[in-house]
């Protein structure tokens, strides 16, 4: 199984993701964003980081990078694509996936271990999971607060298209260099996200964007549990079932 | 030479964290009575020539597809500038000859 890895100017997750997939059992293979082939991959990763330094808007100009003009179509035809952070970013600039990324509410980078809810556990990406799984995986951005209107809210609500919610009802550990600020966390979402949404699928479950890292999530003893390689062993099974 | 400006902002509904800073900042200065502050984006998009109907043409079709995201943020304005104001526009002056 061929797992197409897209690294952009200014990607920085793009070695993580790769190794997410070897570990999960496929082959990772490098894109570039300067190509307009997609190497005959059986899915697609756009991994975090600030792809052409986030300059205009997060994701804006990576959006108009060849290897997207190959890319888009792919993923509108049923290529499973996973979009992570500046992915997700990235994703949400092409229509992809709908809403977009603005800057977090309480104007500070966060990095933290992020409590997710499955709420859609049927995506390509989300298959190894049970609905309403919690799994603890890795946030950190400084674009995190997830917008769209309210028309788009509710369609993506009413379909079942908020793949991953933040768990906000429970005690997270504050960071000790950060117990003010997570006073201002502990009762809300990390980034001020409507309706605390993590991540969103579009209508077919292939493309799958959400704002916290899986692939840092993926061996015991780095990161703070293994919940992440289950979206890389998701999409193995939904390629081998295609 | 010709030039068009392209004034971007969010949407009154999305929540502007950077605007928010500076209204933040403000009364530190002793400036008490700005009760709100909203950042824009400006773009200035010059030509070789005249700015013909085709040009703010393809400036709209630029600011529609790329210079914004139609999700978060509205394009206030796209027009021809003359080329001296627009550098009169950008050049310091003197505090005592600003209005």
């Amino acid at each position: 199984m061929r797992i197409g890895v897209v690294t952009f100017p200014g990607s920085l997750d793009d070695h993580d993701a790769h190794r997410a997939v070897r570990v999960a059992g496929g082959e990772p293979v490098s894109l570039w964003h300067g190509d307009d082939s997609l190497r005959d991959v059986d899915a697609v990763v756009l991994p975090g980081g600030f792809s052409y330094g986030d300059y205009l808007r997060a994701g804006a100009i990576a959006r108009f990078a060849p290897v997207m003009s190959a890319l888009i179509p792919a993923a509108q035809g049923g290529l499973p694509v996973l979009g992570i952070c500046n992915g997700f970013q990235i994703l949400c600039e092409s229509h992809l996936l709908p809403g977009a990324m603005i800057q977090n509410d309480h104007r500070t980078f966060i990095c933290r271990d992020q409590r997710l809810r499955v709420e859609n556990a049927t995506t390509a990406w989300t298959s190894d999971f049970e609905q309403d799984d919690e799994i603890t995986i890795v946030l950190k951005n400084q674009d995190g607060q997830y917008v769209a209107d309210r028309h788009t809210l509710d369609e993506l609500e009413s379909e079942g298209r908020v793949a991953f919610r933040y768990v906000v009802d429970g005690p997270q550990a504050p960071e000790p260099w950060a117990v003010e600020r997570y006073d201002r966390f502990a009762s809300r979402n990390p980034n001020g996200s409507y309706r605390d949404i993590a991540g969103v699928t579009n209508e077919r479950g292939n493309v799958v964007g959400l704002m916290p890292h899986p692939e840092h999530a993926i061996e015991e003893g780095y990161g703070p549990s293994i919940d992440g390689l289950k979206f890389f062993t998701s999409v193995l099974k939904s390629v081998v079932n295609a | 030479m010709g030039i068009v400006v392209v004034d971007v902002m969010l949407k009154s509904e999305i929540l502007d964290p950077q605007g928010q800073a500076v209204a933040g900042a403000l009364p530190r200065l002793g400036f008490n009575q700005f009760t709100d502050v909203r950042q824009g984006k400006r773009f200035v998009l010059t030509v070789e020539g005249e700015v013909t109907d085709q040009v703010l043409a393809a400036a709209r079709e630029a600011a529609a597809t790329m210079l914004s995201n139609p999700v978060i943020e509205d394009v206030v304005s796209v027009r021809a500038v003359s080329p001296a104001a627009e550098a009169q526009a950008v050049t310091s002056q003197p505090a005592e000859s600003r209005a």
